[in-house]
């Protein structure tokens, strides 16, 4: 039988249209507008003024401090302005505009090297480069990549495991980076084994992509430490706490991280991106992003530069549809609605969902018929039910003992909630309300 | 037959005995002294419960009252200086006083002044959607309209405006707690000193955008031009982050700011129509009777 979590979880509906469709190079877009706050943590600080030169790769924004992230220019060109532009959490956020050189050659330079295997750095040098190339994980969290591997000295640490995951409906990105970029991937993997002086190492597939688990297998060798397991198809099996569980049978304790049972768990996307940073020397610059809708003419994944307006992508895919009601950054699950057009592609952005008027429509709340379905598929255990109640009444104490802060906000209860309560929506803000009462304690 | 009436009688009698004496030995052995003064504080409160005074309620807030040495920092805004003398006197503390204020709200952007730019399907709440994103419109800073300040308003001294989708405060109803300044996520109703008259002058805005974004998301946003600055008397005008903000202790409710705010962003109530004004349009339509005159 595959391997998989055992508590909740759903099937929904994969509609993953564009996993067939390799990832093509977006056009150089025009203009950029790079945010610096892409990451958990603190904001990077601006290095450049207006007016400024850029050259593709360049910091223009330096690490605010140990929880934080460089920022490089995705392109060559010149700094335009320094404005705030709505980005990905709704809000007016500085940004870097930087206006492309579409005469530099570099920018059009294809970062696509011939395959690298042998490391020459050591290990202390490979994790100072991931920090000066601003990697974070690319799975969405954008958790700073350097914190999640400054590993404190004398701590056990037996696995890594990287998340190929991709169980948010949609989104592909993931899969096709898995199948084309294979052999780099495991010599990302090889990286931070090495790094990390990990000597096992187990990349995580959802059965779905049959395809991607054959590339691997062909390409591994035995001495190679790297297992490849196959899960069931469930949601939110991508979450690290649920991965953990399901390859190694491993409960990561609430509160705790994967680092406390021994585990380091990556994405895909963030094991290329390291494996260009140290082989290639190219910081983190661009992403795979699915540009995906059952209406678009032609969906489909692309290379993507930080920075892009959303415009340009869905511009790339023949336009915006009739009937549109809503782009969602991210997946269909725990994807946001965006605000407007001009909304960058940030590290964090792994697919731009384009939603029809009969698909976004969010159903009339009603009472609460008390059937369980929502406390069935918590993958964490919990009420939500309960939790929503407890927040919308503000009871904020009793909401942190019923242990709201481990939701992994995944969403599966608004899913399946035949009532169409808000259930997610108030979770959130309970666990916002309960931060801001912790801090104000302290 | 009378027999069983009398031991009935008797047996109830002498029940009654033993519970009334239990009762009094519990509570002498159970006994809790409460300082009367307590609830004589009590008492003089409004008895409104509404968190105001930083207390959970007036009870607690008597306590703190009575229990604590120094109480000039302690003030129940919703009886306001009256109450405060009458609780100095009986406890025999001194009080601070307070001038009496009065919530406003600072945003003026309604249905018809700041467009809708985008829909919001998720709980109405403005505490969950200000989380989510910045609201309808496209003005960041403004009132989301989802009604958090009316909602926890105790003394029915707010509503929501149908037609413009703002509250509005009743101003004879507001008592001044502070739970809507607590309840709005965007800190845009602020406690103003009360005038005896209520006339009222601030800036209706807290668009912090530059001069041409804060216009195209609403028509009555402040933009920054520092004009108010300039020609107040008084340099009651603070220019900070692109937004005029109206000093209520230095202003002077001299009016000059509202003639020269190209928006309209400054909002000023209750003063009487400016007599210059109607002398003028008087003037004016004597002109104009007399030429129909001279016509006829």
């Amino acid at each position: 039988m595959l391997k998989t979590f055992p508590k909740g979880g759903i099937h929904p509906p994969e509609n993953k249209i564009t996993s067939s469709k390799g990832i093509k190079k977006m056009t150089l877009p025009k203009v950029v507008y790079v945010p610096i706050s892409q990451h958990i943590g603190i904001p990077a600080e601006i290095t450049v003024d207006v007016k400024d030169k850029v050259d593709i790769g360049q910091v223009i924004a330096k690490s605010g401090g140990f929880m934080s992230s460089n920022i490089h220019s995705p392109v060559a060109g010149t700094v335009t302005k320094l404005d705030k532009i709505i980005d990905t959490s709704g809000y007016k956020k500085q940004c870097i505009v930087i206006r492309t050189d579409l005469k530099d050659e570099s920018n059009f330079k294809d970062t696509a090297y011939p395959l690298k295997t042998t490391i020459t750095l050591e290990p202390k040098d490979i994790l100072q480069k991931i920090n000066d190339s601003g990697i974070v994980g690319l799975g969405g969290a954008t958790f700073p990549s350097h914190v999640k591997l400054s590993i404190k000295e004398g701590t056990k640490l037996d696995h890594l495991i990287i998340n190929g995951v991709e169980c948010e409906p949609y989104l592909t990105a993931d899969h096709r980076l898995m199948l084309e970029k294979a052999e780099e991937i495991i010599v990302g993997i090889k990286i931070l084994m090495f790094a990390l002086h990990i000597n096992k190492a187990i990349i995580g597939i959802e059965n779905n992509k049959a395809d991607a688990i054959e590339t691997f297998k062909r390409i591994i060798t035995k001495d190679d430490n790297i297992k490849i397991a196959a899960l069931k198809v469930k949601y939110p099996q991508g979450g690290e706490k649920q991965l953990v569980r399901a390859l190694l049978k491993r409960e990561v304790p609430k509160n705790g991280l994967p680092l406390d049972v021994g585990v380091i768990v990556h994405n895909v996307g963030t094991i290329f991106a390291i494996y260009q940073a140290i082989q290639h020397n190219i910081p983190l610059i661009e992403r795979v992003v699915t540009v995906t809708g059952k209406k678009l003419e032609n969906p489909s994944n692309y290379w993507v530069k930080i920075g892009t307006p959303i415009t340009d992508l869905v511009n790339e895919v023949g336009g915006l549809p009739e009937g549109t009601r809503k782009i969602v950054n991210g997946g269909p699950m725990m994807g946001k609605a965006i605000k407007n057009m001009d909304v960058p592609v940030t590290k964090g952005t792994s697919g731009i969902l384009v939603i029809s008027e009969d698909e976004a429509s969010r159903g009339e709340p009603k009472n609460c018929i008390r059937c369980g379905e929502c406390v069935d598929v918590c993958p964490m255990g919990l009420e939500p039910h309960l939790l929503m109640n407890l927040s919308e009444k503000g009871m904020y104490e009793k909401a942190s003992a019923e242990d709201i802060m481990t939701c992994i906000e995944c969403g599966s209860c608004s899913y399946v909630c035949p009532s169409h309560r808000p259930l997610l929506d108030y979770i959130r803000f309970g666990k916002n309300s309960v931060k801001k009462m912790n801090t104000s304690k302290n | 037959m009378s027999d069983s009436i009398l031991y009935s009688v008797l047996l109830l009698a002498s029940l009654g005995v033993v519970a009334a004496i239990m009762l009094y030995v519990v509570s002498k052995k159970f006994y809790v002294f409460e300082n009367p003064l307590i609830t004589e504080v009590e008492e003089l409160l409004p008895s409104a419960n509404c968190g105001g005074c930083g207390s959970p309620g007036c009870k607690a807030f008597a306590e703190k009252l009575v229990n604590t040495e120094d109480i000039s920092d302690l003030f129940c805004p919703v009886g306001g200086n009256e109450v405060m003398k009458q609780v100095a006197y009986v406890l025999g503390k001194a009080v601070a006083e307070k001038d009496p204020t009065l919530a406003v709200l600072r945003c003026q952007g309604g249905c018809d002044v700041r467009p809708k730019t985008t829909e919001y399907q998720g709980p109405r709440t403005c505490a969950i959607s200000a989380m989510i994103y910045s609201g309808e419109t496209d003005c960041q800073y403004g009132c989301l309209g989802d009604g958090d300040c009316v909602k926890v308003c105790k003394f029915d001294a707010m509503y929501m405006d149908e037609s413009t989708g703002l509250p509005v405060i009743i101003t004879d109803k507001c008592t001044s707690c502070g739970a809507c300044v607590e309840a709005c996520p965007r800190d845009i109703i602020e406690m103003r000193p009360k005038h005896k008259r209520d006339l009222k002058i601030f800036v209706g805005c807290l668009n912090e955008d530059k001069a041409g974004i804060a216009k195209k998301a609403c028509d009555v946003a402040c933009i920054g031009c520092s004009k108010c600055q300039d020609i107040c008397p008084k340099d009651a005008v603070l220019m900070v982050n692109n937004l005029a903000y109206i000093d209520p202790v230095i202003c002077t409710l001299c009016r000059k700011c509202v003639e020269v705010c190209p928006t309209n962003s400054i909002i000023e109530t209750n003063f009487p129509p400016k007599k210059v004004k109607k002398v003028e349009s008087e003037s004016e339509a004597n002109v104009e009777s007399i030429n129909l005159k001279t016509d006829a």
